[in-house]
């Protein structure tokens, strides 16, 4: 018996050493995968006046993640020598696996300066920016709200909790009932900053649903419920509010009246080479812009008579 | 015991006993590297905010204040700790009589039928994925919540009631096999001394099986803590202690999972978020040394 028990307990701890050990050299394995991956982009980039190949991989955004997987598919179809990855993850692990060349693609849909701060920040500088697509958000509320349009204050009252019921602002007598995004989320962090204007605080009592589709179903179905969706999402079942007085349509974001937008990002880290490069490329064209694009709900990018910088500084082209 | 001859040839018998051997060995090594290494893992990254300062310990395990976006970010993580344990014993209270009566019934009272209806049903809810589950919660659970009570239909009641009924076949199933082996003499001594069924029943049969059945409870509830899917789509997930059973609230769970996609990591907030993780394996550990003293209890 007690030889059998000290065996195990160095069983045990001989079997710990190991596992530590192999944690530690977690970094440097993937750090040795992810070179010989870039390696056989660089490689191929000789070829490819003749013919791309190479495989791709890249992972984020799940908003985003459709778009990019049906452009990939095309992309494939007449590229045969390449294999393009997409995975989801969210934003914020786009941007982390592409920061540490993990993935050769992060996809965001915030700017990476946005996600990436404080210590991190320096990671973001090696990180080349695409913006291949535009999503608009609208507020929506409960069909029985009774209200067609709010004012940016009124939305930030409601938002912060300073007005609780629908009939100060000119609709009906019904508890208004705020469906939010969880504080991390994309979608969230582009109505704050282009509705709102500010930050604001969870409240008591506020839900917070991380799926467009289960949001649209919670306001469709809760009475005096307030939330946003981005257009591709707006259907009856919901009440599409104007913003100040512009209606949150296509043409609106186009001409840059109608300001909740963002950007959708695809990362690179360092200018992208070969068939990345020739992906990316294929991305902004007008064959996919006017197709794909439009076709999944977005709104094309090239198309935009107005951009933004990280700053939210808005210029016209 | 047998007696080794000084010169062997190795027989194949040998070598077949000694690959078996080796073979086993390295399954259960591999097991025990797993574990050892997810636990180095979790804890490494949970603990990683409270050795750089930047969270302190007071501030994670008593804040009330979760808003790891705000401009000065604060990570009390009190409101999911506490939800996660309301909507665990609120399910657990809920689900156990209902599944030890269910284990009664098939055992006691209608063994002959009852087992044969009730075992499939209750493999197959225990074999439904939860995110059908959550979705039948939203959809029946939640409006009937919303036009019965006050408030919005989302909350603690709303999960902990999708939760019960996750963990039914659990608990009725341990309770279940547990009432099977109990002696037969027991029964039959108590019947001999004129008591009636429900007297067995009462004073003889719950009382001894009593460890057993809280080995089921206890069980349902380690699969109710650590359930993510189904409570987050009922509960509503704002980061706040409820005021109300029919108030949104959140979970250890369903705060994971809807911040880790979207955070860098390494950041404050994913950090955090690890914390919370380890704070939920750190209540595995816990259920099962539970159980395992149950056990123990139940053996003598």
């Amino acid at each position: 018996m007690q030889f059998k028990k000290k065996s195990w307990i160095m069983a045990l701890a001989l079997t710990s050493v190991v596992a530590l050990s192999a944690c530690g050299n977690n970094g440097g394995n993937n750090a040795a995968t992810n070179n010989a991956g870039n390696n056989t982009a660089a490689n191929n980039t000789q070829n490819s006046s003749a013919e791309l190949s190479g495989s791709i991989l890249a992972s984020g955004s799940t908003a985003l993640q459709p778009l990019v997987e049906q452009v990939a598919e095309r992309f494939m179809e007449t590229n045969t020598g390449v294999d393009i990855q997409v995975q989801g993850g969210g934003s914020g692990t786009g941007l982390t696996q592409v920061a540490e060349k993990q993935v050769d693609i992060g996809n965001s849909d915030v700017f990476a300066e946005e996600k990436l701060k404080d210590d991190d920040a320096e990671k973001a500088a090696s990180l080349v920016d695409h913006q291949v697509a535009v999503v608009a958000i609208a507020a929506v509320s409960h069909p029985d709200a009774g209200v067609d349009s709010l004012t940016k204050q009124q939305l930030v009252d409601i938002f912060t909790g300073k007005i609780k019921n629908w009939s100060e602002v000119g609709g009906a007598d019904q508890a208004i009932q705020i469906i939010n995004r969880p504080a991390s989320s994309g979608t969230r962090a582009t109505f704050e900053s282009f509705a709102l204007g500010t930050k604001t605080e969870d409240m008591q009592g506020s839900i917070q649903e991380d799926s467009s589709g289960t949001v649209k179903k919670m306001i469709g179905e809760t009475p005096g419920a307030i939330g946003y969706l981005a257009l591709s999402y707006l259907d009856d079942s919901v009440k599409t509010l104007n913003y100040d007085g512009v209606e949150p349509s296509v043409d609106n974001v186009i001409s840059g009246d109608y300001p909740v937008w963002a950007y959708q990002h695809m990362y690179t880290n360092g200018e992208p080479t070969g068939a990345l490069k020739a992906f990316l490329d294929y991305f902004l064209t007008d064959e996919v812009q006017t197709t794909d694009v439009v076709e999944l709900g977005y709104i094309p990018a090239s198309q935009m008579q107005v951009s933004r910088d990280v700053e939210g500084n808005v210029t016209t082209k | 015991m047998s007696v080794k001859p000084k010169k062997t040839k190795l027989e194949k018998h040998h070598i077949e006993d000694f690959i078996g051997r080796s073979y086993m060995s390295l399954c259960v090594l591999l097991l025990i590297v797993i574990i050892v290494s997810m636990v180095y893992f979790v804890a490494s990254k949970g603990l990683a905010n409270f050795f750089s300062g930047r969270v302190s310990l007071s501030e994670f395990f008593g804040g009330t204040k979760w808003a790891p976006d705000a401009d000065t970010p604060s990570y009390g993580a009190l409101p999911f700790i506490s939800g996660s344990f309301l909507v665990t014993l609120l399910a657990a209270l809920i689900a156990s009589p209902l599944s030890i009566c269910a284990a009664l019934f098939m055992t006691e009272i209608v063994p002959s039928w009852g087992k044969k209806l009730l075992q499939p049903v209750i493999e197959l809810l225990s074999g439904i994925p939860s995110v059908v589950y959550g979705f039948v919660g939203l959809s029946v659970i939640v409006p009937f919540l919303r036009d019965t009570f006050p408030g919005q239909g989302i909350g603690v009641a709303a999960g902990a009631l999708v939760l019960s009924v996750m963990i039914l076949p659990t608990i009725t199933s341990v309770a279940a096999d547990a009432l099977a082996a109990l002696p037969q003499n027991l029964k039959e001594s108590s019947f001999a001394l004129g008591a009636t069924r429900w007297q067995t029943i009462s004073r003889v049969i719950l009382p001894t099986t009593f460890p057993a059945i809280m080995t089921g409870v206890v069980l349902g509830m380690a699969r109710a803590f650590g359930e993510a899917l189904a409570v987050q789509m009922v509960i509503g997930n704002a980061p706040f202690v409820p005021k109300s059973l029919f108030e949104s609230a959140s979970t250890l769970t369903s705060v994971i999972t809807l911040g880790m996609g979207n955070t860098t990591m390494g950041s404050t907030h994913n950090n955090a978020l690890w914390s919370m993780a380890l704070v939920l394996m750190l209540m595995t550990f816990l259920f099962v040394l539970v159980v395992r003293m149950l056990e123990r209890r139940n053996k003598i």
